[in-house]
């Protein structure tokens, strides 16, 4: 499994490029999460791959090829953090609700809706974590969940950021 | 400073590209640049009969100049007719700048009449693509998308043009960029002198090493220096089917083509061989049968100028991603011929040389030759080869004929052979020829096809017409799809499902003359070479010249699926396994 990072240009089309080629060439998605960076222009995209080594090369270079692909970073090459938000929609009290939350530990949770008699509640963990503590749940009482997907980022010097730009005449 | 529309810019920016001819076809989003091209006479345009063929055309015309190929065609129907020729173009890597008109902006998405998201289908067989999305950046969007063609691994880019865009009533300040910044891309940078060393350290340890040379080392205009490392090697030197006159077939280092139906001596040397050197060669499946045993013994240097192709299915020894020539050239700097084993390559060259005499391709072909009545498909290209003088250029369809092609007319320079080696499109060869005659009028350029494939374009026999484009057609007629027809006897015990047509050919003498072209019909082997004379001589006529050929005729050696490089069927009866 890889956990691969990815600046791109922010302009349609971009994205199915990107994803586009996972299945043109027969790669696996796992999750995948993208939005805008603090740099308009530029989209992060961040992927869980789950493919051998070898493949996992491959996908980095294929990825480096995409012209709409600005840098590339392999997660997994890197000393980096990474962790998952999720919404959990529960048919319980906000009481019992509290008390899952409590014994989740290390997860961080939260309620962050009561509605009639359901109750959403917010999780941030790693994505084990998250596996975990929706294994726990009561499948009567568990509705429906929402993932991030893995977001990941470099520690330190271990940057994704946009190089100069290269002037090409010809 | 003269004002644009967006459709005379992009016709303008084309100009400012130094393209001369614009292949295509005209339609309802594109009547807007049809008009801007109506009123300038810098871009000429070629009307074709079909946007398969202008696609076709435009990549001859770059295959055989290097310089990029241009297309226009119209939307939906005339883009999706495009496709095919887009992905010959894409799995070649033939730099191609393919303009499509869109419906206009306010109506896409909205299934409007001749909308097709030519975006979205293309986008898998571009390098890259673009939707203009206002007229003032036309002229960068052509910058950038003829820097994209023609740098790094060159391959197609699409620009799609909504019909707004191109408003004739919509007017801006004209300006062509000299230069374009794109943070997103970038060519190799220098390969470090590291791995030149590494690289050169093996071919000086060789004993018996094989340079392995494909279409990148034409693309990259390296064939010289592929010529002085193989004479400072002594080196033995294989071509890939793309790479065919990379390096000159009529050279004595030279051991044929290699792979599915490369000749005995080059698939035996790359499977023992102690070193191969891929060139602008990919490893694709039709050269190195099963990855799992190819060539075990041999290290392997692998330079490309693209970083993916490097270990996507051999891992190698050293990798050289950059420019072939520049690469070429470092190693030619660093290599010293007093180190080379040259004792040991002496020896390895005979060895092939050995194996030449047992099954080269010319062996089978002479004992049959005693006991024949009908024309063989090879004496064919080899009474070709003797007409045109080694010298033409030879475009080809998708086939036996198209191996035949391959194995028997002797390639001496680059850029002469012209064929769709990756996708095997048929119906490439007589576009792809008049693509080529356009750019070289005073040359021989002859495509060599099947009854099969020539009438999946034959509608281009009009446009010959129109402008005058004598090319000359040798048709090898077995009267079947002798490539299925091969399959079917060796893999489904000789059942021929749907290979045959009954009958219903038509009579391609008549239909040559019907188009104003001159016909020949040859069925006897005594008149062969006499007829071939005659048509390579008639310089100003297209002649069709319609050869029957043996039906039952196999194209020979045929690696073994999932054996090894030396795994061959060497004719009907004898196999090397
Ligand atoms: C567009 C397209 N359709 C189908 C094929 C599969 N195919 C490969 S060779 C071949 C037969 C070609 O027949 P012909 O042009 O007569 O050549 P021959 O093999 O007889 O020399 C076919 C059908 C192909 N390569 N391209
Ligand atoms: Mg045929």
């Amino acid at each position: 499994m890889s956990h691969i990072s990815i600046l791109m240009e922010n302009q349609p089309g971009a994205l199915s490029r990107v994803v586009g080629l996972f299945s043109q060439r027969g790669y696996n998605i796992d999750s995948l999460s993208v939005a805008p960076t603090n740099d308009s222009s530029l989209s992060r995209l961040t992927m869980v791959v789950k493919e051998e080594e070898s493949v996992i090369s491959q996908i980095l270079k294929q990825l480096n090829k995409v012209i709409d692909v600005v840098e590339v970073q392999n997660l997994s090459d890197v000393e980096s953090v990474s962790l998952e938000i999720a919404i959990v929609k529960l048919k319980i009290t906000e009481k019992e609700a509290s008390k899952i939350i409590e014994s989740a530990f290390p997860i961080v949770g939260e309620i962050i809706n009561h509605k009639d008699e359901f109750v959403m509640i917010k999780l941030i963990g790693s994505n084990h974590e998250v596996d975990d503590f929706l294994l726990s749940l009561n499948k009567q009482k568990f509705l429906e969940v929402t993932r991030s997907g893995l977001l990941g980022m470099g520690t330190g010097e271990n940057f994704l950021i946009s190089e100069s730009e290269t002037t090409i005449e010809y | 400073m003269k004002k644009e529309s967006g459709g005379s810019a992009l016709i303008r920016a084309l100009a400012d590209e130094n393209v001369d001819l614009l292949f295509g076809y005209p339609g309802g989003a594109a009547l807007h640049i049809y008009d801007a091209i109506y009123q300038q006479n810098k871009v000429q345009h070629i009307l074709v009969r079909h946007e398969q063929a202008a696609v076709h055309a435009a990549d001859g015309y770059a295959r055989a100049t290097g310089k990029v190929g241009t297309v226009l065609v119209t939307s939906g129907p005339g883009a999706t007719n495009a496709i095919t020729g887009i992905a010959t173009a894409y799995m070649d890597s033939i730099p191609l700048v393919v303009i499509s008109g869109q419906v206009a902006s306010h109506l896409i998405g909205t299934d409007a009449f001749q909308e097709t998201d030519m975006m979205g289908i293309s986008r898998p067989i571009v390098k890259h693509s673009f939707l203009i999305q206002s007229p003032e950046e036309i002229p960068e969007v052509v910058k950038k998308a003829f820097i994209i063609a023609k740098t790094g691994k060159p391959g197609p880019v699409v620009i799609d043009v909504p019909k707004d865009m191109t408003d004739p009533n919509h007017l801006f300040d004209y300006q062509y960029p000299k230069d374009i910044k794109m943070r997103s891309y970038s060519v190799p940078s220098e390969v470090e002198v590291s791995k030149i060393e590494e690289a050169v350290s093996l071919l000086e340890k060789a004993k018996k090493p094989v340079l392995y040379a494909g279409g990148g080392i034409i693309q990259g205009n390296a064939s010289e220096e592929l010529k002085k490392l193989a004479k400072i090697m002594n080196a033995p030197v294989t071509n890939t089917l793309m790479g065919l006159g990379a390096f000159p077939a009529t050279h004595e280092n030279f051991i044929g083509m290699l792979g599915m139906h490369g000749t005995y001596e080059a698939n035996m040397a790359m499977h023992e061989a102690d070193l191969i050197f891929a060139l602008g060669s990919r490893f694709d499946d039709r050269t190195t049968n099963n990855p799992q045993k190819y060539s075990l013994n041999a290290k392997k240097i692998h330079l490309d100028c693209d970083y993916g192709s490097i270990e996507k299915i051999i891992n190698v020894d050293v990798s050289l991603n950059g420019d072939a020539k520049k690469i070429l050239n470092q190693i030619l700097n660093k290599i010293d011929q007093k180190n080379i084993d040259k004792a040991s390559i002496d020896l390895w060259n005979n060895e092939i040389l050995n194996w030449r005499e047992t099954h080269g391709l010319n062996h089978d072909l002479l004992d049959k030759k005693f006991h024949q009545k009908q024309i063989l498909p090879q004496q064919v290209i080899q009474s070709l080869y003797k007409s045109t003088n080694g010298k033409a250029f030879i475009t080809s369809d998708v086939g036996q004929h198209q191996m035949f092609a391959a194995q028997y007319y002797k390639f001496d320079e680059p850029r002469k052979w012209i064929n769709s080696g990756g996708l095997g499109t048929m119906g490439f060869g007589l576009p792809s020829a008049m693509g080529v005659k356009f750019a070289f009028p005073d040359e021989d350029v002859v495509c060599v096809t099947g009854e099969g494939s020539i009438q999946m374009c034959i509608q281009e026999l009009s446009t010959c017409m129109q402008y005058g484009l004598p090319v000359k057609i040798i048709n090898l007629n077995n009267r079947a799809l002798g490539m299925v027809k091969q399959w079917q006897d060796m893999q489904y015990g000789g059942r021929y499902s749907s290979i045959l047509y009954e009958d219903s050919l038509p009579d391609f003498v008549k239909l040559a003359e019907s188009y104003g072209h001159v016909g020949m019909k040859v069925e006897d082997i005594g008149e062969l070479e006499e007829r071939m004379d005659e048509c390579i001589s008639m310089k100003d006529k297209l002649v069709f010249m319609d050869v029957y050929v043996d039906p039952d005729e196999h194209v020979y050696p045929m690696l073994e699926a999932g054996g090894n490089m030396s795994e061959m069927r060497v004719s009907k009866t004898k196999k090397t396994f």
